[in-house]
């Protein structure tokens, strides 16, 4: 990358965060709900991502590790305990379920460990709705309070968006870290090529375990925003569709892409709503939007850009190529 | 001189049949052996139980003295034995370089440090000095998967010294690399051997490389050693001649 090219993105990147924090202030209460959304579906498929795009593990497990961390914050902070308390208890306890789900993974893979992952599902939806004393079935979770951050109360729209906002940041810089590290290496070569990665001395075993642990932790993350974001949980929310959108999310943002989870969750989150002008149909519309894009692309939009990119490369390489050559050829 | 790999009886069976029927062997530090014999004669499978990647259904693998028999693959790739591969296993979306960091990245520090530490394990140095010794300096920023299938070859061989092992088992290093390149290749393990004191495990079909780098080469047929000597003694032996004309 050249160094005209690298200001350029830190510029780009400071006018999307500008962007993010100035422009939803004249927004009203359903636009900067949706906008919260798109933020706290940004870290579940963050989380997802790392297990699917980065360590190569299906998991249909996502939207039960949303749920698990919502009702941790529901049922804690309506007993009066702070979020940030929640947040830990949630982020524990799905690090550690994910960790225990990451078994099944060591000896099934694909379609076989999405069918485990989907059970673990099915076993956690259960819970959310016959388990009444813990999560009042399906009458559900009301009056969730919003936290009050160093004093500042976040009840409102507005604050409560920043909250999900400066969340999504914290979280991206964590994950920015972890997948530009060795361990984010490690990941990538248990995705290609994991015989290889055993023969390299790399311990594909609790690597595979850390990526379902870490993916679903952040799972337990969101949840934790989503439950004060909507005030109220009861178990739908966080039924089968919530796994596939998350993996759809991923996908078409473009699996293993650091930016692909931001990209998916805002086609996953905003397109529908972009689209209502069209009424019954936006569903409809939005269905074949996807089914579009992915024939065009199956690596997601991030894909594309990836493409276009290769291919620029390999014409600057090989036309650098054609220059040194000629010079050699002409040299005396 | 101190045998680095003992081999004692392995036996590996696949339901009725006997790929590996107890073989026995030692290999002296700093030397290269090599192992030859015809396609399906239980070279790679005899490879894969050494190195973990199967489990033999009897006999013991000892590493500097030590049983290692039944060590995962990964655990005994940090005990200092690393390998290349028969096919090509490179990391194709990764560049060069960071196949190679890759490489080295498990042998040294632990979970914690590598995920606090710096990005390349402090291992971009040592990464472009063996580019620089495999002759792949142009390539260090290219996706892996953007190489020819000799330079592929090379950067395989190339990450197996990445550790610093003690033992290298390498599998076919030289099939499908041009003449050129398959001195270089040569050459370059040579010096390896001469100044790193590695010690090598070579299985190859090209009988030139084999007798030109081998201390040592054994042969195998269906399973057993046919035997195990010089090259010049192997080579004129009517056993090893037998078993490659077929009966």
């Amino acid at each position: 990358m050249t160094a005209a090219g690298k200001y350029l993105r830190i510029a780009f990147g400071a006018i999307v965060i500008a962007a993010l924090i100035v422009v939803p202030m004249n927004f009203n209460r359903y636009g900067l709900f949706i906008l919260s959304q798109w933020a706290v579906m940004t870290i579940a498929a963050m989380g997802l991502n790392l297990t699917l795009g980065y360590a190569g593990q299906v998991s249909l497990a996502q939207g039960a590790f949303v749920g698990i961390g919502a009702y941790a914050a529901a049922i804690m902070t309506t007993q009066g305990m702070p979020l940030i308390a929640a947040l830990g208890v949630a982020t524990g306890l799905c690090f550690a379920v994910g960790w225990i789900l990451g078994y099944p993974a060591l000896r099934v893979q694909h379609h076989y460990l999405a069918f485990v992952t989907l059970a673990f599902w099915t076993l956690a939806f259960l819970v959310f709705r016959n388990e009444d004393w813990l999560t009042k079935g399906i009458y559900g979770i009301s009056n969730i309070p919003r936290p009050n951050i160093f004093g500042f109360a976040t009840n409102r729209p507005l604050p409560f968006y920043y909250v999900c906002l400066g969340s999504l940041g914290i979280v991206s810089v964590m994950v920015w870290w972890l997948i530009r590290s060795p361990w984010g290496r490690a990941f990538v070569a248990l995705r290609e090529n994991p015989i290889r990665a055993l023969s390299l001395g790399i311990d594909t075993r609790r690597y595979t375990l850390m990526a379902f642990a870490i993916g679903s932790a952040l799972g337990g993350v969101a949840g934790t925003l989503y439950a004060p974001l909507t005030q109220y949980i009861d178990p739908v929310p966080f039924n089968l569709s919530l796994s596939l959108d998350l993996l759809m999310m991923v996908i078409v943002g473009g699996a293993g892409f650091f930016f692909g989870p931001f990209l998916g969750a805002m086609i996953a989150v905003l397109l529908p709503e972009w689209l209502r002008f069209t009424q019954g149909y936006y569903l409809m519309l939005y269905a074949i939007a996807v089914i579009l894009l992915l024939i065009y692309s199956p690596t997601g939009i991030l894909g594309i850009v990836d493409r276009y990119l290769a291919e620029r490369r390999t014409k600057m390489a090989s036309a650098l190529r054609a220059v040194a050559k000629s010079r050699l050829e002409t040299a005396p | 001189m101190t045998a680095v790999l003992e081999v004692s009886d392995i036996r590996k069976r696949f339901g009725g049949i006997t790929a590996v029927d107890g073989v026995s062997f030692d290999v002296q530090e700093g030397e290269i052996l090599g192992l030859i014999g015809p396609n399906g004669c239980g070279k790679s499978t005899l490879f894969n139980c050494i190195l973990g990647q199967l489990t033999p259904s009897g006999g013991e693998v000892k590493l500097d003295g030590r049983v290692v028999t039944g060590l995962r693959a990964s655990e005994l790739n940090r005990l200092g034995v690393s390998r290349t591969f028969q096919l090509l296993q490179v990391f194709p979306k990764l560049s060069v370089r960071e196949n190679l960091i890759l490489a080295g990245q498990e042998h040294q520090g632990h979970m914690m440090s590598r995920l606090f530490g710096p990005s390349d394990a402090g291992l971009t140095e040592a990464a472009d000095r063996m580019i620089g010794f495999f002759k792949l300096d142009h390539l260090a920023d290219e996706a892996a998967g953007g190489l020819s299938y000799g330079q592929q070859k090379l950067l395989d061989a190339a990450m197996a010294f990445m550790g610093g092992p003690r033992l290298v088992l390498l599998d076919e290093p030289a099939g499908g690399v041009n003449l050129t390149m398959l001195a270089d290749l040569k050459e370059r393990l040579a010096a390896i051997n001469r100044e790193k004191r590695a010690t090598f495990v070579v299985i190859e079909h090209n009988m030139e490389f084999v007798m030109s780098l081998c201390s040592r080469v054994m042969v195998m047929a269906e399973g057993r050693v046919l035997t195990i000597g010089k090259p010049d003694e192997v080579r004129a032996n009517p056993v090893v001649i037998e078993a490659y004309l077929g009966h």
